[in-house]
């Protein structure tokens, strides 16, 4: 529990924070990593997702593919990538977005797919055209179940992000190899601890959205 | 005029038969309604009317022209339709469900609203419901928004999938009486898809009885269908047969006439004698099933 | 291809304290959920703590769990029992909401028509209850033990042996064949068990074969 103690007092000091390797630019960092490789992610896995969910082909293959993916270790593809890429984001990148895209396409085709099939029908007798459809009923109405992807990826992401740091990017994860390296525990602990708590924020943050969204997307009660 | 059916088929891919050879033609201005059990294509028939399935044979045209020739998001459009689930879209208001397909055409938001207002009223419901959501209604004023939304834009024809049949009998009566004071003002094309007798004689001008496998048994008025059923599948779907609907008086016991059933059993009284009956002289006399109620 | 022939043995080796680390973690991760499911489905105001407190753990990264566990419990970072506690919290993340959704989606009227026929309310949770949430929660072991055996390896950073010194001894040396066998490794013991829960659902439910 000393440990604990004096990580505790590292991380209520303001020379913590400051400073271009401090907490603070590392959290920032690490905010900026999860952000893009979320985001690319997001790029790849939302169209796709849309397409699988409206035209209900290509099922079989996503749900294959998602499982699959996570098989592969995300430490082993950051390594390999790291290898034959060098050091720096790239490798980090490559791995995050590849452990974020199934989440993200999983949460698509089922928010998808998710709305009422007696609702879409009803949407296309009137007229609606394939388009209309996807825009005004089945990603609003399937918008819970989206926005749960995304947070489930940004949530792997936060958390692996940390090995960037490995293959020599920075991020919250350089404080807690530095002090692995250096049997710095306060420090490792510091680290370990700050990003818990950006996860657990993130995590609070989305789940807000998304049940901001399923309230939203139901109508009020 | 009006929608012609001409020796339409349907067959899916992997080989079933939905229906074979129908032709028939829905006048315009009248009701007909499309009779069966489940599973003897009916929805079928009434979803290629705005080309939400492709006949795989035979013609369908509207007002003469062939309709395989439109385009089907345009003309669904142009085509009223009400489906059994209201399918309103939940998180959309009220309003703004009756007033997608007036959007859709192309209306303002404000003159959309105002128009939906009206036709809220004129399904009978009040205005200040628009501004709910479809989950805060009741199942038979979703069904009414249902029919709004059908009525939206003025359309010629409009396609009904069993509307009335998720909601309770009371509320189904109710509902068919409206549809049918609508109807004597609005006078559009209907073509409505049920599986229930009483809905299907009160209110199809013409009745088209479909028998398992997608073929017509029988098409007429409730009147031809119940005094000269073509075979005994119609006879004994209506009920005839078995002496559901065929009805006989008998004198009561102030003098008024009682209306029973083939077993006798009573089912009402006739309140404005229909002339001068003998009983005893007649003993066949049967009463249309409209004066029977 | 050299490198793996002269290093068999070594792969070998952590191959075995893979299965070390990620089979016992997978085991005590569903055999702590399933009673925890079970008091969430039967205690109602007891699920949303049970489900969202153990939901909440897939919140708190993988690595930095690693890390603070240990000071709780009193292992040392690198003492494998710390990555096996670590895991099973993982899996248990996962595990509890998907059998605890195993549970409640046996249909009300299957439970009435039990509870018609006069089981005891133990007696319908073992003969039906529990057979026909069977295959959910099968479904959620699944991503349980592929994810722990693919997660395991990100303990090697810490320095516990596993499939993950493969990537980073092979990475620290430049050996790709070292992180390609790592890769491999993984993802066959994945596989493999994977294919072993499959087979033992449908001996177990064979009722269940076309849903699994």
């Amino acid at each position: 529990m000393n440990h604990l103690l004096e990580a505790w007092e590292l991380l209520i000091q303001a020379d913590t924070w400051t400073g271009p390797t401090g907490m603070g630019a590392r959290a920032w960092e690490h905010l900026l990593y999860t952000v893009l490789a979320v985001g690319v992610s997001a790029l790849i896995a939302l169209p796709a997702g849309l397409a699988v969910g409206h035209f209900g082909r290509g099922r079989n293959l996503a749900v294959l593919s998602t499982g699959a993916v996570r098989a592969l270790p995300t430490l082993g593809v950051l390594t390999l990538v790291g290898l034959v890429v060098g050091v720096g984001l790239m490798a980090p990148m490559v791995a995050l977005i590849i452990l974020a895209v199934p989440s993200i396409l999983a949460g698509t085709y089922s928010g998808a797919e998710s709305v009422d099939p007696r609702v879409v029908d009803a949407a296309r007798a009137q007229g609606m055209s394939r388009w209309q459809i996807l825009f005004a009923v089945q990603i609003p109405l399937g918008l819970p179940l989206i926005i749960g992807g995304i947070r489930l990826a940004v949530l792997q992401v936060v958390g692996t992000a940390m090995l960037a740091a490995y293959v020599g990017a920075g991020g919250l994860g350089a404080p807690l190899f530095l002090g692995l390296r250096t049997y710095d525990y306060p420090l490792l602990l510091a680290a370990s601890l700050v990003v818990i708590a950006l996860a657990v924020l993130l995590d609070i943050a989305f789940g807000t959205v998304q049940r901001t969204a399923r309230r939203l997307m139901r109508g009020p009660a | 005029m009006g929608i012609e059916f001409r020796h339409v088929e349907k067959t899916y891919p992997d080989g079933a038969q939905a229906v074979r050879d129908i032709s028939f033609t829905v006048p315009s201005h009248t009701t007909t309604v499309l009779l069966g059990s489940s599973g003897c294509g009916k929805t079928t028939l009434l979803r290629m009317v705005n080309r939400m399935v492709d006949p795989t044979g035979g013609q369908l045209l509207i007002d003469g022209e062939d309709i395989a020739g439109a385009e089907p998001v345009r003309l669904r459009r142009s085509i009223g339709y009400v489906m059994q689930h209201s399918g309103l879209l939940p998180h959309r208001r009220v309003i703004d469900n009756v007033a997608t397909g007036l959007r859709l055409n192309g209306a303002a938001r404000g003159p959309a609203r105002s128009q939906a207002e009206e036709l809220l009223e004129l399904v009978g419901l009040d205005p200040a419901l628009g501004r709910r959501y479809p989950d805060q209604l009741s199942g038979g004023q979703q069904q009414r928004v249902g029919v709004a939304r059908g009525l939206a834009g003025d359309p010629n024809i409009l396609l009904m999938d069993e509307p009335f049949g998720a909601v309770d009998p009371l509320v189904r009566l109710e509902l068919q009486q409206q549809m049918k004071r609508l109807q004597t003002e609005l006078r559009k094309t209907v073509l409505l898809v049920t599986h229930d007798i009483e809905e299907a004689l009160s209110l199809g001008d013409q009745i088209i009885l479909l028998r398992p496998g997608g073929e017509i048994a029988q098409a007429g008025t409730a009147q031809e269908l119940l005094s000269a059923p073509a075979d005994d599948f119609v006879a004994r779907f209506l009920g005839v047969a078995q002496g559901r609907r065929r009805l006989r008086t008998s004198a009561g016991q102030d003098g008024e006439w009682v209306v029973t059933d083939a077993e006798g059993r009573p089912l009402g009284v006739v309140e404005a004698p229909p002339g001068p009956v003998h009983p005893r002289a007649d003993p066949s006399g049967s009463v249309p099933p409209e004066d029977g109620r | 291809m050299d490198w793996i022939l002269a290093n068999t043995g070594r792969i070998a080796e952590l191959t075995l304290d893979h299965a070390a680390l990620s089979l016992p973690a997978v085991l005590a991760a569903f055999l702590l959920s399933v009673p925890l499911a079970v008091l969430a489905n039967r205690l109602r105001p007891l699920r949303e703590p049970i489900v969202s407190g153990t939901g909440l753990l897939y919140a708190v990264p993988s690595l930095p769990l690693f890390i603070v566990l240990p000071i709780i419990l009193g292992t040392g970072i690198r003492d494998p029992l710390n990555a096996v506690a670590a895991l099973t919290l993982f899996g248990m993340a996962l595990m509890v909401r998907s059998a605890a959704e195993a549970l409640d989606a046996v249909s009300a009227e299957v439970r009435l028509a039990a509870a018609a026929q006069g089981y005891s309310s133990w007696g319908r949770f073992w003969t039906v209850d529990l057979p026909l949430a069977g295959p959910a929660m099968l479904a959620g072991l699944r991503v349980v033990s592929v994810s722990t055996i693919s997660l395991a390896t990100v303990s090697a950073v810490l320095g516990v042996p596993s499939l993950g010194s493969l990537f980073t001894d092979g990475f620290q040396r430049g050996i790709m064949e070292s992180v390609l066998a790592g890769v491999v490794m993984t993802v066959v013991m994945a596989l493999i068990l994977d294919l072993l829960l499959v087979l033992s659902g449908r001996l177990l439910m064979p009722w269940a074969r076309r849903r699994a």
